[in-house]
């Protein structure tokens, strides 16, 4: 009943051929969701395809004005990349919070965008960094890529191989960490593209998962200092309300955190 | 003392074994022929069990049996039992309501077993458990412990009108409350003691093996006291009796309190073996610890300390509602009753006290003793009290504490203990000099600059260690005494085997035992064993908690040691043609004082095993025992300072510093000392910031995951700046308090004291979420 087959893809396309012969497979990447739910009986892929050693997959590269991270990265190695450091520092530093290190070592980019915890650290920085999601098939503006609590606009079967961040003018992510889980109880990224452009987005807040905050964007557009979000009201209708953080709490640390996050950015 | 004996910080014999991966837990053993258990549990908080359909499972591959909660019945198992008898203030004994080790009837809270399938593997086993088809008539539930007290509430035992366990008394009402009648302040407070779930690093497992020929059982179990568990599964269970029962805990991976008692998995395992003929093993895993281990604390609590015009204790009024979840478990009723209420008068003067503990029973796991078991219930109130009451008479909260502390002993305390001895300003100054007490002010402002909410809370705790002198916990109701024993066994030749009734699951005790040997014969801790956890090695043993394996257990090795050194003296003595009273024992050696001669501890346990050459009439052999039973409790306290920082945009705490001024008595081994400590404050922080076992209204649990529940981790705590201010117990020799559970007694109260400050808010409850911190500092 819970017997599962493990395969160890070498390519893209092995993936995707191995998947598409599977009744009721499942893509691994770090494993820090499908294996807990696994071992809890909530899933029972019939094939389980591990993409976590195709080596196509592995890397932090720098072009121009675009960082790109292929989709099986850990978070350890983005964390600790000194072209991410150079390139996007604030989105190393998002990557270094995520979980412990034992998550780190493990948890891949592509495997926390496509299961689109709510709570999870990366959404916000795709989202306020207008990343774009490349897959197997095409390629998908982040705008259009998170649709609502663990759903992307990923079909069955559609592999992410990497997300290219443009290079922001500033960014800057601070999270407030779920006591236990080390999720973000409340994480807010903030950034400047180079046209002036700003853009906010704030995850483990939002019912609906990771969201842009547009009070905060205007404010900050007209002034980029943590100071032009004092004004700023933020609903707690709509947030997350749980035993670690009531919904008004979450409004007030997607203020707070907005706040140091622009402090961090400069 | 040598470089090993007392005093010394010997590094750890056992932890070659632990961090090379090679210690031996129950889940490491495999019997030839084993099977496994895998539980059926409840998933409704009260719900009537219609009936069992089998059928589906025992079809399943690799099934052996699938067993129910009737058949137990049916083979007339007893029920789990509560050993602590406590008489209500009407005199009516308290109400047990029945626990069946599998539910035949009624299921009472979220995991209660109702059913187990033996099987091939474990895998196949939680297979076919998923194929037991149990029809559950659900009954509305109540979880929290004031709505269970209320008329209409759901009822949970029939033995048990109104949910109420007991509703116990201690002191006397009318003096206090004349003290209450002439007080010229006083300070109110209500609180509440959170619920913890324990969460050992190695969840709870067994393993029986039933030997059909011998009509034998063994039980390997992960147990803190063997013994009892023997005693308890013979006396009451109908499964075994004592000299056909042999119960091992071999390594065992911490306890905290959680491996005291007997669970329903262990008697099942049992009882199962002897029915499918095959040795039965189960393991529980995370989620199954959560909903089984028996809880920790859990109080509510409204207490009232009358003071007259100069600021001394004149009286204090407590009443707690004790929660004990859905059933009463080995030691439960003790907990909110003698280990907690006899330690309401704190390291303080109080001529008047009178508390009240109401028992009351809720659809949730059974709570019981859990690290310092009521007596951090009890620390934690009068603490918060002290804090409360120095900002409320505007005094400074040390000198309110100096000002009521008892300086005189032996002090007899209007709540039963007689404190023996303590120089409770000895471990405020070392405490208040190490954080820089006087500098504070001047830092808190500093950091009010710099946005931050700076606070400082103090915490002097006491606690009564040492459990326990059997005659007085037998006159207050226990079912056992609470003695220890030991045996010195010295081989032909030379080396050392102590048998202890003491188990040690993260103590250290194979080193320190063995400091005490080094200590007196002047040998190597190599040369030197202990030997432990194992029913048919050691004649008998109460166990390790409650502090008191140093305090009871070494003092027993102690007589056993002070019997063996008599007779070796005289073989001695003998051997080289002096006096016994000239022998001395030095480096190994007995020597005739001021002479150089002497013979080596070898040979004269050669001499006693060879017996070619022994004194006329005396036994062969050097093998003495000894049972100790302690003259009183032995009372640890210290002063525990905490400063740190809120941060009012998120209400999230940080530690700037924390000291522990401790006085344990004497010291066995700082190294271990140190570490009993660390993880004692880690744990008490952990209640006070981090650590809630919450369940909806319904009755389902709500932080059943480590994704929930919120364990400290490293980054959560601060370094510790540790000291010891030493007062000798004078109730054993060796002049120890016991170290083991004051971190978790103290930590707490200090943390909150010093949140409180920085918010400048007193009402605030464990734990300081930065949410609920956030909350209150905001609130109108």
């Amino acid at each position: 009943m819970y017997q599962t087959t493990y395969h160890r893809a070498s390519s893209v396309d092995e993936a995707v051929s191995l998947f598409g012969k599977s009744s009721e497979a499942k893509f691994l990447a770090g494993g820090q969701t499908l294996l807990p739910v696994m071992k809890q009986r909530l899933a029972a892929p019939s094939d389980v395809i591990d993409l976590a050693r195709i080596k196509d997959l592995i890397g932090v590269e720098a072009s121009g004005d675009t960082l790109t991270i292929k989709a099986a990265t850990p978070h350890y190695d983005v964390a600790t990349s000194d072209t991410a450091k150079k390139a996007i520092p604030a989105l190393a530093y998002l990557a270094s919070l995520i979980g412990d290190p034992a998550v780190r070592y493990r948890g891949t980019i592509g495997g926390s965008i496509a299961n689109n915890d709510p709570a999870a650290d990366y959404p916000a920085a795709l989202l306020a960094l207008g990343a774009t999601v490349k897959t197997n098939k095409r390629s998908i503006p982040a705008d259009d890529f998170f649709k609502g609590l663990f759903t992307t606009a990923l079909e069955d079967g559609e592999i992410i191989t990497a997300v290219s961040f443009p290079v922001p003018a500033k960014a800057g992510y601070e999270k407030m960490r779920h006591p236990a889980s080390r999720f973000a109880l409340t994480g807010v990224f903030v950034a400047q593209t180079k046209s002036g452009e700003v853009r906010v987005a704030a995850t483990g807040a939002s019912q609906n998962g990771v969201m842009r905050v547009p009070a905060i964007e205007a404010a900050l557009k007209a002034n980029w200092s943590p100071s032009a979000i004092d004004s700023v009201s933020i609903p707690a209708s709509g947030l997350l309300a749980d035993i670690h953080g009531t919904a008004e709490y979450r409004a007030n640390l997607v203020k707070v955190m907005a706040q140091r996050a622009v402090a961090a950015a400069g | 003392m040598g470089v090993e004996g007392i005093g010394a910080r010997v590094v750890r014999k056992e932890d070659k074994r632990f961090i090379t991966g090679k210690g031996r837990y129950v889940d490491d053993i495999k019997l030839t022929g084993m099977s496994h258990a895998y539980f059926v549990r409840s998933p409704h908080a009260h719900a009537k069990v219609k009936g069992i359909d089998s059928s589906a499972a025992l079809k399943m591959p690799g099934v052996v049996a699938v067993l129910t909660g009737k058949q137990l019945v049916d083979d007339k198992v007893g029920n789990l039992i509560c050993g602590w008898a406590i008489t209500s203030k009407d005199g009516s004994p308290m109400k047990m309501g029945a626990w069946p080790a599998m539910a035949p009837e009624t299921v009472r809270f979220v995991g209660q077993a109702v059913a187990v399938v033996i099987a091939e593997s474990k895998n196949l086993a939680r297979d076919a458990a998923e194929a037991v088809v149990v029809d559950y008539e659900e009954l509305p539930a109540v979880a929290d412990m004031h709505a269970a007290i209320k008329a209409g509430a759901p009822q949970l035992h029939p033995e048990a009108p109104g949910n109420q366990v007991y509703d116990w008394v201690i002191g006397d009402e009318g003096a206090t409350d004349a003290a209450f009648a002439k007080a010229a302040n006083v300070v109110k407070l209500d609180v509440t003691n959170n619920r913890l779930a324990p969460n050992a690093m190695e969840p709870r497992a067994a393993i029986a093996d039933y030997d059909a020929a011998e009509e034998h059982f063994t039980l390997y179990t992960t147990s803190q006291n063997p013994h009892v568990a023997r005693l308890v599964l013979s006396a009451f269970y109908n499964i075994a009796p004592e000299h056909k029962l042999r119960v091992i805990a071999p390594d065992v991976g911490g306890g905290f309190g959680s491996k005291i008692f007997i669970y329903p998995e262990e008697m099942v395992a049992l009882w199962a073996s002897k029915k499918v003929g095959r040795p039965v093993k189960w393991t529980g895993d995370r989620t199954e610890a959560f909903l089984t281990d028996a809880h920790g604390r859990d109080h509510v609590t409204h207490a009232e300390m009358a003071f007259d015009a100069n600021n001394k204790i004149t009286g204090l009024k407590v009443k707690t509602y004790a929660n004990f979840g859905a059933y009463m478990s080995l030691f439960s009723s003790s907990v909110p009753t003698y280990l907690y209420a006899t330690l309401l008068s704190g390291q303080y003067n109080i001529p008047a006290i009178h508390a009240e503990v109401i028992g009351v029973y809720t659809n949730t796991t059974p709570v019981d003793a859990y690290r310092g078991a009521g007596r951090p219930e009890a620390s934690y109130l009068i603490e918060r009290l002290m804090e409360t009451a120095a900002r409320q008479l505007k005094v400074d909260p040390a000198q309110l504490r100096r000002t009521n502390f008892i300086t005189q002993f032996p002090h007899q305390t209007p709540v039963i203990m007689a404190y023996d001895t303590g120089d409770f300003n000895a471990s405020l100054d070392a405490a208040m000099k190490a954080i820089d007490y006087a500098g504070f002010p001047a830092r808190k402002a500093k950091a009010k600059a710099d946005g931050k909410l700076r606070g400082l809370g103090v915490s002097c705790y006491i606690e009564a260690c040492g459990i326990a002198p059997s005659k007085a916990v037998g006159s207050l109701g226990a079912g056992v005494g609470l003695w220890e024993s030991a045996e010195v066994r010295v081989n032909p030749v030379g080396t050392i085997e102590i048998l202890t009734g003491s188990h040690s699951h993260g103590q250290g005790h194979e080193t320190t035992f063995c400091q005490l040997v080094a200590d007196r014969l002047g040998i190597p801790i190599s040369q030197v064993s202990i030997v432990h956890g194992d029913t048919d090695k050691v004649q008998f043993g109460m166990g390790t908690y409650g502090s008191r394996s140093a305090a009871v257990g070494l003092t027993a090795i102690l007589k056993a040691m002070e019997k063996m050194e008599s007779k070796a003296k005289k073989i001695a003595a003998h051997a080289l043609e002096a006096s016994e009273a000239d022998i001395v024992i030095e480096n190994g050696e007995f020597k005739v004082t001021g002479t150089d001669k002497a013979i080596a501890l070898p040979m004269v346990a050669l001499a006693a095993y060879t017996a070619h050459n022994l004194p006329d009439g005396m036994e062969p052999g050097l093998k003495e025992s000894a049972f100790y039973d302690p003259t009183n409790f032995t009372f640890p306290a210290g002063a525990y300072i905490c400063e740190l920082e809120v941060d009012p945009g998120t209400g999230k705490t940080s530690f700037v510093n924390f000291v522990a001024a401790d006085d344990f008595g004497r010291l066995i081994n700082p190294m271990i000392v140190e570490g009993q400590v660390h993880g004692g404050l880690v744990q008490g922080i952990g209640q006070a910031l981090l650590e809630h076992a919450i369940y909806d209204a319904n009755g389902q649990p709500v932080t059943a995951s480590f994704m929930d529940y919120a364990m400290p981790r490293a980054d959560d705590v601060p370094s510790f700046n540790l000291s010891h201010t030493t007062t000798l117990c004078p109730g054993n020799p060796l002049g120890i308090k016991g170290c083991g559970e004051a971190g978790a007694i103290g930590a707490s109260a200090a943390v909150i004291n010093a949140i409180t400050d920085a918010i400048g808010k007193n009402n605030l409850e464990m734990p300081a979420t930065p949410d609920r911190v956030w909350r209150t500092i905001h609130a109108a």
